[in-house]
């Protein structure tokens, strides 16, 4: 249900078991393997294998389908851009030309431009699973506290773990507004012409944006009341000790790492080639 | 002897973004131990006085502070909002949104966290510390599952942690169903007498406070202090009448009846006052008292069939409910919080659709109609005027429903302007909304639904966190739309309004309904009573204990004297 989109899924699975630190450190590591390679046999490696974390955390594609089908969009999107702003990327990366279908001069389609864009996707196919699985499985209270454990401040921490946590309450009052504005007329289906959708969706955006600052004052106070951010560091209540199968999961995540760092590197560009 | 705690002197604050200083000349010293109320009217400047002891002011609230403010002996200027925090522990009005843990032990932790208190350390205390609020069996449980009693708790001890010395308390009633707010009270009086902490309590719901006694009130308008009394003294003073604040409705009645309230008949504390003494006046009063019975119209106008609904498949909120409104009448759906209440009238206005059951409207079965087909029959009023309000001027947000639905332009200025009139808001329609009132937000909103002209309308928690006089502004408007012929229903928390201006009232507890009957009939039945959640009026008791044999017929008679009283007063 998009009532619950992007908050903690409870589930009992080894993933979350692992404390919130580890997940984090994982993702990270994992990022940077997906963001450095550009290696296809490393990025199919990679994509497979966040299929089966995936599948070991017991969340079902349809407890994120929602915010999936969204990024998916923004991935087409950017593909498209990418083909129009720069179409011999491929090309010159490859250093050959395969054309598979002729448009007007730089247009042209080609075999490498097409193989250097699916690259690009499996990439974001790698870290997106990685991103969400992390936000799902890892239980909001614990989220400043890892984010704190690996060095960011705490306040810093603080503030995305409570503005996460208000997308909940933010979608709640989203859909009380809009219902209550579609009571007084402003329709917002498909049954009015766009411009006017879009018009009179600003018809909730404004008394969104008010009630969500009036929580935002509320809540500063009440942390304020009790001491938040009186010295430079903080106790967290619900830390917990990492355990042995933590340490055995960073391990595992650097040595990913390196391997796939030293494939990707070992003959000095990060393409793989199969043109030449 | 006593130590004071909490000591302003010749003490003046302006807020930067006001012309007008909101606290004048306050002179007012509390005593440690003492347990204190601050009444006044919304605006008064009751919330600013706790502002000031609390270190929000001047550390987030900034403005012109003339005077000296002492806490615990110490100088409040010189002083950050950290150490004060580590004296007074403030519990807000709204429960939902001061959590900032998400499970109870977490939430209670927070101050400890601040602190840097060790986790094994900190584990302790917190334990401890629910063990006094009664929470200590569900630390693991989330803050938002929780009653609204038992997030009062969490509030309370996620301050006590601190050891703190002065308990403030910003409208803890505001947000509780009658017999939570009951325990509330209770609560703070027992937590109070075991620790000695000096409690400062902030409301305008006197009566309900007043179920625990209390040592001073403080009557605070406009910026200053009106009255700094027991509260036995205060009540035989005009001084509550004069500053609109709700008299415990024992005493009004006996003012009704012509009785002086003198202090040494204990007022204050109703199951000591000597009700007795004023037997014959109140029999006397109650012989005077004609009732006129108005002949009910009864062509429905809504009808609920056998309506069930649940967000989710597993779990049903609304369970089988059926009920009947007739054309012109005035109706509250009561509850306790979570009784399945809003989703009701979220599933007559057809932003949810039932799983089962049918609504019908003026005969037409409108089950499947869409939320902007119903919007030309029915209108939605939400809580929050905050929630409603998105334009800048008021007079195109109220006539923004009406742009939507392509009315021609000059019927739409005289709809505006029509509905304006009747909302008392025509002199202000070029004003922005942001210079209004709370109050007088409402009446947009209300207006902005009265333009569409709809049959019924629906308004959620009309008058929660008003003040008493907006309260009688708010609730008169709507009696006369009403008597103009418009068919109202209200979901409302607030015994008083049910009592008083709704002549019958739904009660639905755990999405059933239990309950349709007339007003006074409910609030008589003891286990109905007690199964939502309600509150007893002291009315009742007051005629059992002057001796009326009927007292369901005293009540009636007091609100029809009250109705009457209010409109004359016109």
């Amino acid at each position: 249900m998009a009532n619950e989109m992007l908050s903690y899924i409870d589930r009992t699975s080894p993933i979350h078991r692992l404390t919130g630190a580890t997940k984090l450190v994982c993702f990270i590591l994992w990022s940077t393997a997906a963001m450095l390679t550009y290696d296809t046999r490393i990025l199919l490696f990679l994509f497979i294998a966040s299929l089966v974390i995936f599948y070991v955390s017991k969340i079902q594609l349809r407890d994120i389908l929602f915010v999936l089908i969204f990024i998916l969009v923004f991935l087409l999107i950017n593909n498209i851009a990418i083909y129009l702003f720069s179409p011999q990327e491929g090309v010159k990366i490859y250093g050959t030309s395969h054309v598979l279908v002729e448009f007007a001069g730089r247009y042209n389609m080609t075999l490498e431009q097409l193989f250097y864009q699916l690259n690009i996707t499996l990439k974001y196919l790698t870290v997106i699973p990685a991103a969400l699985l992390f936000i799902v499985t890892t239980h909001p209270s614990e989220f400043a506290a890892s984010l704190n454990r690996i060095g960011v401040s705490y306040r810093i921490a603080y503030a995305v773990s409570l503005a996460l946590r208000y997308i909940p309450d933010v979608q709640r009052d989203f859909r009380n507004i809009a219902k209550a504005q579609q009571a007084r007329g402003l329709d917002m289906s498909k049954n009015e012409k766009f411009l006017k959708r879009v018009k009179n969706a600003s018809a909730v955006l404004a008394p969104l944006i008010l009630s969500s600052l009036e929580k935002i004052e509320i809540i500063s106070n009440a942390m304020e009341l009790r001491g938040f951010g009186k010295k430079k560091k903080r106790t967290w209540y619900n830390a917990r000790p990492f355990q042995k199968r933590d340490y055995t999961a960073i391990i595992l995540f650097v040595l990913m790492l390196i391997v796939t760092l030293l494939i990707t590197y070992h003959d000095g560009s990060r393409f793989y080639n199969p043109f030449s | 002897m006593k130590k004071p705690v909490i000591e302003f002197q010749n003490y003046h604050f302006k807020y930067d973004s006001q012309k007008q200083p909101t606290l004048k000349n306050i002179n007012l010293t509390i005593y440690e131990g003492e347990k204190v109320l601050i009444v006044g009217p919304s605006g008064s400047g009751k919330s600013t006085i706790g502002h000031c002891i609390n270190g929000l002011i001047p550390f987030s609230y900034k403005g012109e502070i003339q005077g000296s403010l002492k806490i615990m002996g110490k100088e409040a200027s010189d002083l950050d909002i950290f150490s004060i925090s580590k004296m007074v522990g403030t519990v807000l009005q709204d429960p939902d949104g001061q959590f900032i843990g998400l499970s109870v032990g977490e939430d209670i932790a927070f101050a400890l966290e601040n602190d840097c208190t060790p986790q094994p350390e900190m584990v302790k205390t917190v334990k401890e510390v629910a063990a006094m609020v009664d929470m200590d069996a569900f630390l693991d449980a989330s803050v938002h599952h929780l009653s609204g009693g038992q997030k009062q708790r969490v509030s309370l001890a996620g301050v006590m942690v601190d050891n703190v010395n002065i308990l403030l308390f910003d409208e803890p009633l505001a947000n509780l169903d009658p017999a939570t707010g009951k325990h509330a009270i209770h609560l703070i009086d027992q937590i109070q007498k075991e620790t000695n902490t000096t409690v400062v309590i902030i409301e305008h719901r006197l009566e309900d406070v007043l179920y625990r006694h209390v040592d001073r009130i403080i009557v605070v308008d406009d910026g200053e202090i009106l009255a700094d009394q027991n509260p036995n003294e205060l009540f035989s003073t005009d001084i509550l009448e004069k500053v609109k604040i709700r008299e415990p409705l024992y005493l009004k009645a006996i003012k009704y009846a012509g009785g002086a309230i003198t202090k040494d008949l204990e007022p204050a504390d109703f199951s000591r006052f000597r009700a007795e003494t004023f037997r014959e006046q109140l029999r006397k009063w109650y012989e005077e008292v004609t009732l006129n019975e108005e002949p009910p119209e009864a062509e429905p106008i809504l009808e609920l069939n056998r309506v069930s609904f649940g967000y989710t498949p597993k779990k049903e909120t609304v369970h089988d409910v059926s009920f009947t409104i007739n054309k012109g009448e005035m109706v509250s759906i009561v509850g306790k919080n979570g009784a399945g209440k809003s989703t009701i009238s979220k599933l007559i206005c057809g932003f949810e659709t039932p799983n089962a059951g049918k609504i019908i409207f003026s005969g037409q079965d409108i089950t499947n109609e869409s939320i902007t087909e119903r919007s030309l029959k029915i209108g939605m009023v939400l809580q929050n005027p905050n929630h409603m309000i998105s334009k800048h001027m008021i007079f195109d947000e109220v006539a923004l429903g009406l742009v939507a639905r392509g009315v021609p332009e000059a019927e739409i200025r005289e709809r505006v302007e029509e509905t304006l009139k009747i909302c008392g808001l025509y002199p202000f329609r070029n004003w922005p909304i942001s210079a209004l009132s709370f109050g007088q937000k409402k009446r947009v909103t209300i207006a902005s639904i009265l333009v569409l002209q709809p049959e019924l309308i629906i308004l959620d928690e009309p008058t929660a966190g008003q003040d008493f006089r907006h309260y009688t502004d708010i609730m008169e408007f709507l009696m006369e739309l009403n008597r103009n012929g418009l068919t109202i229903l209200l979901i409302t928390h607030d015994m008083h309004l049910m009592l008083e201006y709704t002549d019958r009232a739904i009660v639905l507890c755990d999405g059933r309904k239990i309950a349709d009957d007339q007003s006074v009939r409910i609030l008589s039945d003891p286990q109905l009573i007690e199964q939502a959640n309600l509150k007893e009026t002291s009315l009742f008791e007051l005629a059992t204990k002057t001796g009326f044999t009927d007292p369901i017929k005293f009540v009636e008679r007091f609100i029809a004297y009250d109705r009457e009283g209010r409109n004359h007063g016109k």
